[in-house]
């Protein structure tokens, strides 16, 4: 009875599943597998580039961070907040105490009069974290045509490959006139594709066009202290390393963590073979024949001619 | 209830012999997973992962617990918690990444266990209760994996208990307000955070709890084995200490080492981006995917997509929900006399050649976007899931002639010496 009803439901389900299937099938041999568009067709996946702190054996690259932390000072901290980091934290990128303080109070965050009690500004200490450059989402949405820029701080894992995405977005502006991929140009494929008003080309976006306008526009935008040359790549560079810094400050930690955890455990499992080898042998068909009788022919009870014949 | 020539406890030191007759803890531990337990010699390592399976619930519960201390289950402030945890909590990012992938790879490890079972028929009496609670403690499992993907408040936090719980509001008449009931408002919000985060603490408690029958259970007929043949004598049996507990110890050491790998270096892998991004209840993610645990239920799930009597939205929570449920009749579905797969040449080739190119799929699909081909791929996968578990196992368990199979399993493991190893008719001992 249930295997009865067990085929009759089976069936039921498969029949209605098919129906939808010959449906989609249909469809698929009418019109064709989805509709190319533009964003399909010509978008970017992130550019290849390295960091030091790649791979198993990464490390962190303080010049670069450091470098990378004034990009995000002098160019995006004018619209992005990152609100999960705390002055204190700049410690770990190689700035002593007393910089981590004058870097801190170099900054504007929001406090409270203690006099009048009103809200104020007032220059950062070591435990603010980094304040936001808008009071609220409808101010930083109101002076983004209606984008709010996002919070950097979690940004380098929050899109797949976060830190090549990142370098490619901020160095992927493009004309949309003259864009093409393999020889194929965006204009003759799509020439009803447009880049609205506000709006920047950008491949590496999901949708192409993206409301934050190049923010790292020419060399030299920022003057690097260690003498690195401050081209438009090398920004991009160390802000894409920064913020993999600031979605992880425990990267390296965890990394260097895990190896010997590793050895450890490799070590711990070896053991565990031989121990589980060596508990089994007895009872092993091979082994036991072999052992057991090396035993009898060791106390004498069969002789080794014996035991070459078995 | 074990086999007559299970080994008994003997209490040598008299603390425990005291211990021993007030609360014999000591005596319970030993016939359940000690000396006292007599298993079958011949069990390969597909009879690793339940053991495996337990000990991913206790790294669970104690990652969870300590978690636990440092979250705040409140939408305001909840995916702040989480990266206050990553950042300020000492180890706090070896806790979260521990805990998250060993969410993973309990699904790891209660999937090949049920693949296991699945192969060798271990559902298949004596041992139908084992089972039957076994997929009680997937489902509670599955609930237990979504709500816990709730907490961190991320996009797909958000949008996937938008979308699973959206699925109640299939049902016809009482569904919407069933939704509204669950979530306790009209979409996720700090009331839904709170339930999901009281019962996310809570189900592994159950979970424990139906372990404990499970192995309860289990110690009736005792574990199955490969062949499939029951125990016959003692030489078809070792104890489980310490010959299974050698060999689960080399397994445990194999998955410790694989955990490792992904939490140290790759945590973020099994993980979605978008869940680094605080719920918007304003912005949708592009594609909602939950959990790649869930990706077969999933892709059965979107594969209904026509309407046929009932709308093709109840048709995906039925099936996807039947997908699960089927296998609670499987004792009863699978008639053949013989249990293990090796025996089965039609059962066999409809399992390797079948379910598991079909379970692959679905798993590929359930974790793509719901764009042609891939729906046509998971309706083809589907449509076989459910012959095979609903049509195809019933049908050829009664027409296959399955293969001699072994006296004994002290035969199958020794061949034609059937020289006993244990007990009296053993040879000598090393």
């Amino acid at each position: 009875m249930i295997r009865l009803v067990g085929i009759l439901v089976g069936l039921g389900f498969t029949f209605v599943v098919m129906l939808a299937f010959v449906f989609g099938a249909y469809t698929a041999a009418t019109e064709g597998l989805g509709e190319e568009t533009a964003e399909s067709e010509f978008h970017l996946d992130p550019r290849e580039v390295h960091f030091a702190s790649d791979g198993a054996f990464g490390h962190w690259d303080h010049q670069q961070l450091q470098r990378g932390y004034q990009v995000y000072k002098e160019v995006c901290s004018a619209c992005h907040s990152m609100q999960q980091v705390a002055f204190r934290n700049l410690a770990e990128l190689g700035y002593s105490e007393g910089e981590v303080k004058a870097e801190a109070a170099s900054w504007q965050v929001p406090g409270i009069d203690p006099n009048t009690g009103e809200a104020n500004l007032r220059p950062g200490t070591a435990t603010d974290r980094f304040p936001s450059p808008y009071p609220n989402s409808v101010a930083a949405a109101a002076a983004n045509n209606n984008a709010v820029p996002p919070d950097l701080s979690l940004m380098a894992k929050a899109r797949h490959h976060g830190p090549q995405y990142i370098y490619s977005l901020l160095t992927g502006y493009r004309d949309p006139n003259t864009f093409g991929v393999n020889g194929e140009s965006l204009k003759a494929e799509f020439p009803e594709f447009t880049t609205p008003a506000g709006l920047h080309f950008n491949p590496y976006f999901p949708n192409l066009n993206i409301a934050m306008a190049p923010p790292l526009a020419a060399a030299g935008q920022v003057t690097y202290a260690d003498g690195t040359d401050p081209t438009i790549d090398q920004m991009a560079q160390d802000v894409a390393a920064f913020l993999t810094w600031t979605a992880e400050p425990t990267l390296i930690k965890r990394k260097q963590t895990g190896w010997p955890v590793l050895g450890f455990l490799i070590f711990a499992t070896i053991l565990a073979w031989f121990a589980k080898k060596q508990i089994w042998a007895p009872v092993k068909p091979g082994n036991r024949k072999d052992k057991a009788d090396r035993v009898l022919e060791d106390a004498g009870i069969i002789s080794s001619d014996a035991r070459a014949e078995t | 209830m074990s086999f007559p020539w299970a080994r008994v406890y003997e209490p040598k030191l008299p603390l425990m012999r005291y211990l021993d007759e007030k609360l014999p803890l000591p005596r319970f531990v030993y016939n359940a997973v000690g000396a006292g337990y007599p298993v079958p010699r011949n069990l390969n390592y597909f009879w690793n992962f339940g053991v495996l399976a337990g000990f991913a619930l206790v790294l669970q519960i104690v990652t969870g617990v300590v978690l636990a201390m440092h979250y705040a289950a409140n939408a305001s402030v909840a995916f702040n918690s989480v990266e206050h945890i990553m950042r300020d909590v000492n180890w706090g990012w070896a806790l979260r990444y521990a805990h998250a992938n060993g969410a993973s790879f309990f699904f790891v490890v209660i999937y090949l266990h049920i693949f296991r079972g699945l192969f060798y028929s271990s559902y298949k009496a004596p041992r139908e209760m084992i089972w039957l609670i076994g997929v009680v403690i997937f489902l509670l499992l599955m609930a237990t994996a979504f709500m816990g993907y709730v907490l961190p408040w991320g996009q797909m936090s958000f949008w996937g208990a938008q979308v699973i719980t959206g699925l109640f509001s299939a049902i016809p008449l009482v569904g919407e307000p069933l939704q509204v009931w669950l979530l306790g408002g009209f979409a996720p919000d700090n009331a839904a955070l709170n339930r999901f985060f009281s019962l996310h603490y809570l189900l592994p408690f159950v979970i424990v709890g139906c372990v404990i029958l499970h192995i309860w259970a289990l110690h009736i007929p005792g574990s199955s084995n490969p062949t499939g043949v029951e125990v016959k004598s003692e030489s078809d049996t070792v104890p489980f200490h310490p010959y299974y507990t050698a060999k689960d110890g080399f397994g445990l050491g194999v998955f410790l080492i694989i955990y490792c790998v992904i939490t140290f270096f790759q945590p973020n892998a099994l993980g979605h981006p978008d869940n680094y991004i605080p719920a918007n209840p304003l912005s949708t993610p592009a594609h909602i995917v939950p959990e790649w645990y869930f990706w077969p239920f999933y892709a059965i799930l979107r594969a209904f997509t026509a309407d046929f009597i009932l709308p093709a939205k109840l048709w995906g929570v039925l099936a996807m929900f039947s997908a699960i449920l089927c296998w609670f009749f499987l004792p009863w579905l699978d008639k053949s006399p013989v249990r293990s797969g090796h025996y089965r040449p039609l059962f066999r080739k409809f399992f390797l050649f079948g379910l598991l190119p079909a379970m692959a799929l679905l798993f590929y699909c359930g974790g793509a976007p719901a764009e042609e081909p891939f729906v046509m791929l998971s309706q083809l996968a589907t449509a076989y899931y459910f012959l095979h578990f609903l049509v195809i196992l019933p049908i050829v368990s009664s027409i296959e002639r399955p293969e001699p199979l072994p006296y004994s399993i002290t035969e199958a493991v020794l061949g034609e010496d059937k020289q006993a190893v244990l007990g009296e008719n053993a040879r000598p001992p090393l």
